[in-house]
């Protein structure tokens, strides 16, 4: 108990003879029980809250096509292709594929962010301009249509593989909104590309 | 010998204060917690820097669980009669041969797992016991029998004219080609637009990304 009784305090001072002292009851509740009630509800509601709702993330895909003239044309130059392979692997490439695949690199999902980021930098050292480009943004109001358009050859393509899980994807998506890569797709991959990682994969 | 006499001080503290705060933050956490509806499939989702709140709004939800088994489950949030129209359609396009009574399950039905074979056995069981009922999921990933388009047609059908989300709620473990089988059934129904569930957190220090919320 957190009270102990003192004595009341007034046990000095002295009545007459005979005359009777009416107990004096402490008017002092016991917090403590309180206390401990008050916070074991405490802790239950922290279990059980939930306290960040779900957010979503958006995702919009093209439309599928047979012809061949909708396609993107993508610049090699620009181009930065990421592949998820199982165990969270990550390898990446930049431009086009070699024929013996020299420029195939391995990375993970700690440092493929760098390897984005290198990638985009270089694009836009390389930007020469593009008036059409320009023209755009500035009728959109755009401050400053130069870097509007630096980045505009920078693509990403992301191959996951069968054995990338529904985490790598979505992380590599986030990457793609953390490091502001505005042209990204999402292509199936290609046997050449799935041996290779067969064969870095099989040699761990 | 004068002895030296201790002041008595009394070791009882007063209670009162603490009981005010322990209660002040026990009513910020009743206030704060809005408890988890049921979950019939536990899905771990991902966490990504997306900072939309997820809407209520009419939705289909496509859940991909961690053994990459896939599941539906339509909320619709004025119209319930809706869900009539979409078991109705999937009745009379696969005939299936449902009775009324199942029909009428289906709108009760948390979450649907099952092939459209096996469709009947489980409304037939009621939907307050379908949680013990193991739902082997419906089949995407062969292209050529992907079920799941048909939900999705259907859905698609019975919405139209309002707005319908796509939600997608995959977990974290669950295989990429069931998702992007999922995402292959939407688009053969010219849908293009879905969002991910996903579960926030903060951009990382000095990207972009983070310079730019800064900036906000």
């Amino acid at each position: 108990m957190a009270s102990i009784d003192t004595g009341g305090g007034d046990s000095g001072h002295k009545k007459g003879p005979g005359v009777k002292k009416a107990k004096k009851l402490s008017t002092r509740v016991d917090m403590t029980p309180m206390v401990d009630l008050g916070f074991l509800l405490i802790t239950f509601f922290i279990f059980t809250a939930t306290m960040s709702s779900p957010t979503t993330m958006d995702l919009n895909m093209p439309k599928e096509s047979d012809k061949k003239e909708d396609e993107t044309k993508v610049k090699q130059s620009g181009a930065l292709t990421i592949m998820l392979g199982k165990d969270n692997n990550v390898f990446y490439y930049e431009g086009e594929l070699g024929a013996s695949g020299e420029n195939f690199k391995s990375s993970s999902f700690k440092d493929i962010r760098e390897v984005i980021i290198n990638k985009k930098k270089s694009v836009i050292a390389a930007y020469k301009g593009s008036p059409d480009c320009e023209q755009k943004a500035r009728e959109k109001g755009k401050k400053d249509p130069k870097a509007e358009c630096a980045d505009q050859d920078f693509v990403v393509v992301i191959k996951p593989t069968p054995d990338a899980t529904y985490k790598n994807t979505v992380d590599i998506l986030d990457e793609m909104t953390i490091n502001n890569v505005k042209r990204f797709a999402m292509v199936k991959i290609s046997q050449t590309e799935q041996d290779l990682i067969n064969v870095s994969q099989g040699g761990k | 010998m004068p002895h030296v006499k201790m002041a008595r001080k009394s070791t009882d503290t007063d209670m009162t204060p603490f009981v005010d705060i322990a209660f002040l933050i026990l009513s910020f956490f009743i206030m704060a917690t809005k408890f988890k509806p049921p979950e019939p499939v536990p899905v771990t989702t991902p966490n990504s820097v997306s900072s939309d709140i997820l809407k209520e709004e009419n939705a289909m939800l496509i859940t991909i669980d961690k053994d990459s088994k896939v599941y539906v489950s339509i909320s619709a949030k004025k119209d319930q009669e809706k869900l009539t129209t979409i078991i109705e359609g999937i009745n009379t396009t696969r005939n299936l041969g449902l009775s009324q009574a199942q029909i009428q399950n289906f709108k009760k039905t948390l979450i649907i797992g099952v092939p459209f074979n096996s469709l009947k056995g489980l409304l037939d069981i009621p939907a307050d016991r379908q949680g013990t009922y193991t739902q082997p999921g419906i089949p995407v990933l062969d292209t050529l029998n992907n079920e799941l388009i048909w939900w999705v047609g259907e859905a698609k059908k019975a919405f139209a004219g309002e707005k319908l989300l796509y939600l997608i709620k995959g977990d974290n473990n669950s295989k990429y080609p069931t998702f992007e089988a999922v995402i292959n059934a939407l688009r053969k129904n010219e849908e293009f637009k879905y969002n991910l569930v996903t579960s926030q957190e903060g951009a990382p220090e000095g990207t972009e990304l983070f310079f730019e919320r800064l900036k906000n």
